[in-house]
């Protein structure tokens, strides 16, 4: 009962609060705001004149050397892909399984989706070396009259990420007509125009309500396998390939879980100065940030229970390559970045169990921030440590160093990443109006008999 | 009090989004149980196409009104096969119409394409869906004409606007009245 009655929003937190509650965050941007769209936007310059060398001198800028020519763009790849994947989980899945908390917090996490999975479309395009011939990704023959290769993982990747920006892009923005009706009504000015024109007449009709819940519902049904299918493709890009360190039946839903919990992660990273600067406390709860910790702690408990299944598997097997490709991996040159990467997804995430951190918010910031930088490396060290390592191949051995190429794409992408999704949450509904609306007891005039378990909450 | 913001458009899409006025009553509620109330009263009474607005989807106004299941799910289901056979085809195909070993597997190898035909399947299913909810929103629409609105519908106020010519307008006025409206309103 005590969880119960933590969860029951105060009274005063009514339609129309919520409505002007969320309405009032598209208003004037204050200083704190300008103040980090510039930081992000000033990221993105830097990300811009190395990609504008990179064209220029090309890929040899970046820290490549045989054999590892997979490096800092891939990774960046991957954890980019990965940060999607819990928006789609909290917007998809939870929504089949109705959890009532995901409401508050579900818009955030979509656009995130949305933006990360535009920013991770970028690598590829940057990592390909010629970048003007980008449109050879897409299936059409070549000049011999040769079609793609349907059979390499990389052009099921490409379908994958595809088919995945699309869905999320469009199920984004069909949870968003609703509540751009709902501001559009109370806006004035240019604003009132952008509105009318992007909540394409809605007026929250029986008739639109009745073809757009079914036609939601579907929509997360098909989002939901396909997110889980997303990562798992992107895993067999690596473990397709026979390269020790790769070659796993594991991958799959070692990434699917790796993903999600570096998106939760990256959803309480961007939810905290958000909450803060739009003043949403009483939207978004202490038992939202719980929830979000305790999704944290399950899919880092399996992100953990895969590193232990990955070293015991390489001792198990009794494969030479294996064996040597794991111990370099703990004990080689590159063991910091192995044992952050350990430290920060595998130990720190167990803090999570106390519920006293779990539901103090600035603790949850740094463990988030700790988390994201721990999967940044588990996929660096995926990626080019199995690469470097390569014992099979014992005349190839090289020690991979990023350069400033490296890092200033990878700066850029963050830039990227956050200038959208500060544009996203001052120019939309950064909370769902309409669904946290529907967790709240509607208005009656009999106050309504209460009940064990709501229908949606 | 404002009405829905109308925006000056072309010709033909006029026509489509902004169709003819029905003349009708529209009652203003702030009570799920009166809307409730004046759903039943208004069905007993005969009246079939009239249109309810509410801030949030709930099942209780679905359940009052008795609407059928939606369409769309027709639209999702033929897109989802669709969307199959295009990924089958296209794999297929593509491998037949120049064959090359590759890694010395079968020129028509289906395992390995059966995640393109399953990525295809999502994204076509996705994008009917969508067309399915737009196309019949529109139909209805169309179906209803232009129907008077408040902007509170979207904040914290529920709706019903009945399709009356002047002779039937007076006795829909007292029932939404007499269950619970605010606001009643004639256009």
């Amino acid at each position: 009962m005590a969880e119960q009655r933590t969860t029951t929003p105060p009274t005063r937190v009514t339609y129309d609060y919520v409505t002007r509650t969320i309405a009032r965050t598209l208003g004037s941007p204050s200083k704190g705001y300008f103040l980090l769209l510039g930081a992000a936007v000033a990221l993105l310059a830097v990300g811009i004149i190395t990609l504008l060398y990179l064209l220029r001198y090309g890929l040899g800028l970046a820290g490549y050397s045989h054999p590892v020519y997979w490096a800092v763009f891939i990774t960046c790849f991957v954890f980019w892909v990965g940060i999607a994947h819990s928006g789609t989980l909290i917007s998809a899945i939870l929504f089949l399984f109705r959890s009532g908390w995901r409401t508050a917090v579900y818009r955030t996490a979509e656009a995130m989706t949305v933006f990360a999975v535009m920013t991770a479309g970028l690598f590829p395009l940057i990592h390909i070396g010629r970048q003007w011939y980008f449109y050879w990704l897409i299936p059409y023959p070549n000049e011999r009259g040769l079609w793609p290769n349907f059979k390499s993982p990389l052009i099921w990747d490409e379908f994958a990420i595809g088919t995945y920006f699309t869905v999320s892009t469009v199920f984004l923005i069909m949870g968003l007509i609703p509540d751009i009706a709902a501001v559009r009504d109370l806006a004035t000015g240019w604003r009132k125009k952008l509105y009318a024109i992007t909540s394409i007449g809605w007026t929250g009709t029986n008739e639109q309500w009745r073809h757009y819940t079914r036609g939601y519902l579907y929509l997360a049904a098909l989002a939901t396998p396909l997110v889980l299918s997303v990562h798992s493709v992107v895993s067999w890009d690596f473990a397709m390939a026979i390269v020790p360190g790769w070659h796993a039946t594991i991958f799959a839903p070692y990434f699917v879980a790796g993903a999600i919990y570096s998106g939760c992660a990256m959803v309480i990273t961007l939810l905290t100065p958000i909450r803060k600067l739009f003043g949403l406390e009483e939207l978004i709860t202490v038992h939202h940030y719980e929830n979000l910790a305790k999704l944290c702690l399950l899919t880092g408990s399996i992100v953990g229970y895969a590193y232990v299944c990955e070293y015991f598997m390489a001792w198990y097997s009794g494969n030479p390559h294996e064996r040597a490709a794991f111990w370099y991996r703990a004990f080689g040159p590159y063991w910091w970045a192995s044992w952050t990467m350990i430290i920060c997804n595998a130990f720190l995430p167990l803090l999570l169990w106390v519920k006293k951190i779990r539901t103090n918010i600035t603790a949850l910031f740094v463990i988030s921030i700790f988390v994201n930088i721990g999967m940044w490396f588990e996929r660096y060290v995926i990626i080019v440590v199995s690469l470097a390592g390569e014992p099979y191949e014992p005349w190839a051995n090289a020690v991979y160093n990023p350069t400033w190429a490296d890092w200033g794409i990878m700066a850029g992408s963050f830039g990227w990443f956050f200038m959208w999704f500060l544009l996203f949450v001052k120019n939309f509904p950064a909370v769902s109006i309409s669904e946290v609306k529907e967790v709240l007891p509607p208005p009656t005039r009999q106050p309504a008999p209460p009940r064990a378990g709501a229908k949606h909450a | 009090m404002t009405t829905h913001t109308r925006l000056p458009l072309p010709g033909p899409l006029r026509e489509l989004f902004h169709p003819p006025e029905t003349p009708g009553v529209l009652g203003v509620f702030s009570h799920l149980d009166a809307t409730l109330d004046a759903i039943k009263k208004l069905r007993a009474a005969g009246h079939t196409d009239f249109t309810v607005y509410s801030p949030i989807p709930r099942h209780e106004i679905e359940d009052a009104l008795g609407q059928a299941v939606s369409p769309v799910r027709m639209f999702t289901l033929i897109g989802g096969i669709a969307g199959c056979s295009v990924g089958a085809w296209l794999t297929l195909w593509m491998s037949g119409d120049w064959p090359i070993v590759v890694g010395g597997k079968p020129v028509l190898s289906v395992p390995p394409y059966v995640v393109i035909m399953f990525e295809m399947t999502i994204l076509f299913g996705a994008l009917s869906t969508i067309l399915g909810i737009l196309l019949n929103s529109m139909f209805a629409a169309r179906r209803l004409g232009t129907i008077q609105y408040d902007p509170r519908f979207t904040n914290d106020k529920f709706g019903i606007f009945v399709p009356a010519g002047s002779d039937k307008a007076a006795n829909v006025e007292t029932l939404l009245k007499g269950s619970g409206a605010e606001e009643v309103r004639r256009g």
